[in-house]
């Protein structure tokens, strides 16, 4: 028997229905899900859902070499033995699980509330010993940042353990989603993490395009396309400016943060803001790119590739600079496939995934885009992903712009159709966003779970820490970038 | 060395003209909106309706009230009205010392008034700010961390984001206040030195924005500490916050 025979199967931006997709009791979930992930499937969401008036599990796995999706549920369950000792990857899910549903994880080693109570209640990993110290960051931080408690174990400066506790921005997305779909819900999208505006956007359109059985047009598919790419670009380059700045490397940080809003203003430019909200709607975009603005951002995109080269040389030729990057917070492929790290994080240790090579969707089934990936999953890695990254991105924008699909670029977007489940991924510039959808019989959304990338990686920085020096924590963290909003939702 | 001049050559000057010069907002730019003063049609509520975040009241005088501290600059509202009775401007002006300031009913705006003489004495040419994120999904916090940038460069006005709050005159909150981040903010706010400031940026910090009425979320910052100026948006332009903040150190003309 394949170890996919017992899931449903689906393709990314593709619905089934609820009653096509098996149901099978609490343990034989729990063996088929893990025989599924060694078989080298990943787990890409995890969650409690209502069955028969009491909860059972869904689990929504990737396989990548396939370009397909694999979709099980289990019978309602009081109970549930944690995946968490033998598939590592499942161990934030679960946790979610445990707080959010009347499912009891037994055996997780580290069963804590993840966002829904006062994330600094529950007790920290504590280390103990002569000359061990404790540092505790958070969850108020020293820049415009966002809130987050951090608590290190160090030995003088090395550092031995780092717990990341989040949840303080949580504010409910997910509930708010699920009374829908409503006026409200695209908006909600494009807050689930405001730097990811486009990302989370057009999941959640491809989401509910899916459950209404319509695509969008193809011109509409394009714009949201390169919107996306736009945000890549803006954001790998304002993180390279930060990456610059935590090295105390002041030109490039300048550069580049003054580069980053070039690509902000193109988004302004098409969308009237500066981070695309406005543009994704259900059934494609609201704004057109007609011929003479396609013109306009073909040489502004010129300028900005001129800009990006010289300042990244400047970046990556200064020995000072890179000699901070090389080998520090270092992730190691085995880890990071373990922690089922995705995007720019997983590629920079060596994980060959993309969502838009490996579950194309909308116009990355047309047109493609070279994956890039590093080796030695350490600053250096991430830093040096991005900047190529952004040079391939160029690359497509500059491609798809003198040639976009003619047509219009909204259709109309039915009400969805009852007893469905839709899953929708897009590869953001963190990576890979997955939204699942169901629906219920009155055709009204049943419940709406979102994955951020943000939520597989937290692992990635707590596990690049360890062994390193605490005064290595800013430029790991900024290395990584990850997002708290899109995380406590 | 040689190649940090060079790059530092061709990349030149590129602080913006403000607040002298104009602002080089493009056409599609959603800054102030513009309610017509026109009566509407009896009965036709299409923009409230339209509105995902009850920002917009009509009343029996078939009058339109806006409020911006609501909106979300969305088009919905734009789209729905059938005369053409709301449409954007490329004004980024749009904060307000009061809450009730925000509430536009017609063409005219009521923009941030200075502090009072004292106040200006005391923080009009150094305002030392320290930020909260309490449930904001990062795109406040991304507009306020690129006021630092070399386009905006804030610091040529004297103002600049403080690590402590023991060192700061006034505090930017952003999102709607969030349940787990209540106290924190609370105690932030404790921990500032009297005189202070209270600066609410964006539609979440004011009323809540799209979460508005979550069980999780406190519907904006004066849930939980006095408010003494407004900057909607979602997120507001950096230009919108420098105004803001320029107008209540009474720095730019009325």
């Amino acid at each position: 028997m394949s170890p996919t025979s017992r899931f449903r199967m689906l393709r990314n931006g593709g619905a089934q229905q609820l009653s096509a997709v098996p149901v099978v009791s609490a343990a034989e979930f729990r063996e088929t899900v893990l025989r599924a992930a060694h078989s080298g499937l990943r787990l890409s969401a995890l969650y409690a859902r209502p069955a028969k008036g009491k909860t059972g599990l869904c689990a929504v796995l990737a396989d990548d070499a396939e370009g397909v999706l694999y979709v099980l549920f289990s019978e309602a369950t009081d109970e549930f033995r944690s995946l968490t000792a033998d598939l590592p990857q499942a161990h934030l899910f679960e946790r979610e699980i445990a707080e959010s549903s009347a499912i009891r994880v037994d055996g997780h080693p580290w069963p804590k509330p993840v966002r829904r109570s006062l994330p600094d209640s529950a007790a920290f990993f504590r280390e103990e010993g002569a000359e061990v110290h404790e540092v505790a960051v958070g969850p108020v931080h020293a820049g415009i940042i966002e809130p987050g408690h951090f608590r290190f174990q160090c030995h003088g400066e090395t550092v031995h353990h780092l717990e990341i506790q989040l949840g303080y921005q949580h504010r409910g997305v997910e509930a708010l989603l699920a009374a829908g779909p409503d006026k409200r819900g695209v908006f909600l999208a494009e807050s689930i993490s405001g730097d990811t505006a486009v990302g989370h956007a057009s999941a959640y359109c491809a989401a509910l395009e899916a459950l209404a059985g319509v695509r969008a047009p193809l011109r509409g598919e394009a714009l949201r396309a390169a919107a996306l790419e736009l945000e890549r670009l803006a954001n790998h380059i304002g993180d390279l400016g930060a990456i610059a700045n935590d090295v105390a490397f002041l030109p490039a940080a300048a550069f580049f943060g003054r580069l980053r809003g070039e690509f902000l203003n193109l988004l302004m430019s098409l969308s009237g803001n500066r981070y695309g909200r406005g543009l994704v709607r259900p059934g494609g975009t609201a704004f057109d790119l007609p011929k003479p603005m396609a013109v306009d951002f073909s040489a502004r995109l010129a300028r900005g590739r001129t800009d990006l080269l010289a300042i990244g040389k400047l970046l990556f030729d200064s020995a000072s600079a890179v000699g901070r990057f090389d080998e520090t917070g270092t992730v190691g492929l085995r880890a990071a496939a373990d922690l089922g790290l995705v995007g720019l994080a997983a590629r920079a240790s060596g994980l060959d995934l993309d969502v838009r090579r490996d579950h194309p969707h909308g116009l990355y089934r047309f047109r493609h885009i070279p994956v890039v990936k590093g080796e030695t999953g350490d600053v250096y890695a991430r830093a040096m992903l991005r900047y190529l990254e952004c040079l391939r991105s160029l690359d497509f924008l500059e491609g798809l712009l003198p040639d976009l699909p003619g047509g219009p670029a909204l259709a109309p977007c039915p009400a969805p159709r009852p007893g469905l489940i839709a899953v929708s991924l897009v590869e953001g510039w963190r990576g890979e966003i997955c939204h699942v959808a169901e629906t219920g019989r009155d055709g009204r959304l049943a419940l709406y779970k979102v994955v951020d990338p943000s939520f597989h990686n937290w692992q990635g920085l707590a596990m690049a820490l360890r062994g390193g020096e605490i005064s290595d924590f800013p430029l790991c963290n900024k290395s990584f970038n990850l997002s708290y909003a899109g995380h406590d939702l | 060395m040689w190649n940090v001049i060079k790059t530092r050559f061709s990349q030149g000057c590129r602080t913006s003209d403000f607040p002298d010069g104009p602002s080089g907002l493009p056409e599609r730019f959603r800054g102030r909106p513009v309610v017509s003063s026109k009566p509407c049609p009896q009965g036709c509520a299409a923009c409230a309706e339209a509105c995902p975040t009850r920002a917009i009241r009509t009343s029996e005088r078939a009058a339109v009230e806006l409020d911006l501290g609501k909106c979300l600059f969305c088009t919905e509202c734009v789209t729905a009205c059938p005369d053409g009775h709301i449409s954007y401007s490329t004004d980024h002006r749009l904060a307000a010392s009061a809450r009730a300031d925000l509430v536009m009913s017609g063409p005219e705006a009521r923009l941030a008034r200075a502090l009072d003489a004292q106040a200006r004495r005391l923080f009009g040419r150094s305002l030392k700010l320290r930020e909260v994120c309490a449930g904001s999904c990062n795109g406040c916090e991304a507009e306020l961390a690129a006021l630092g940038n070399v386009v905006f460069d804030l610091s040529r006005f004297g103002v600049q984001f403080v690590a402590s709050p023991r060192h700061a005159d006034g505090l930017v909150v952003t999102g709607p206040v969030t349940g787990n981040m209540r106290a924190a903010l609370k105690a932030t706010y404790d921990a500032m030195p009297t005189p202070k400031l209270v600066i609410a940026v964006g539609a979440c910090a004011i009323s809540g924005g799209p979460f508005a009425g979550s069980p999780q979320a406190h519907d904006g910052a004066e849930s939980t500490v006095p408010v003494d100026l407004y900057i909607p948006g979602c997120p507001p332009h950096p230009l919108t916050v420098l105004d803001g903040l320029l107008r209540l150190l009474g720095r730019l003309p009325g």
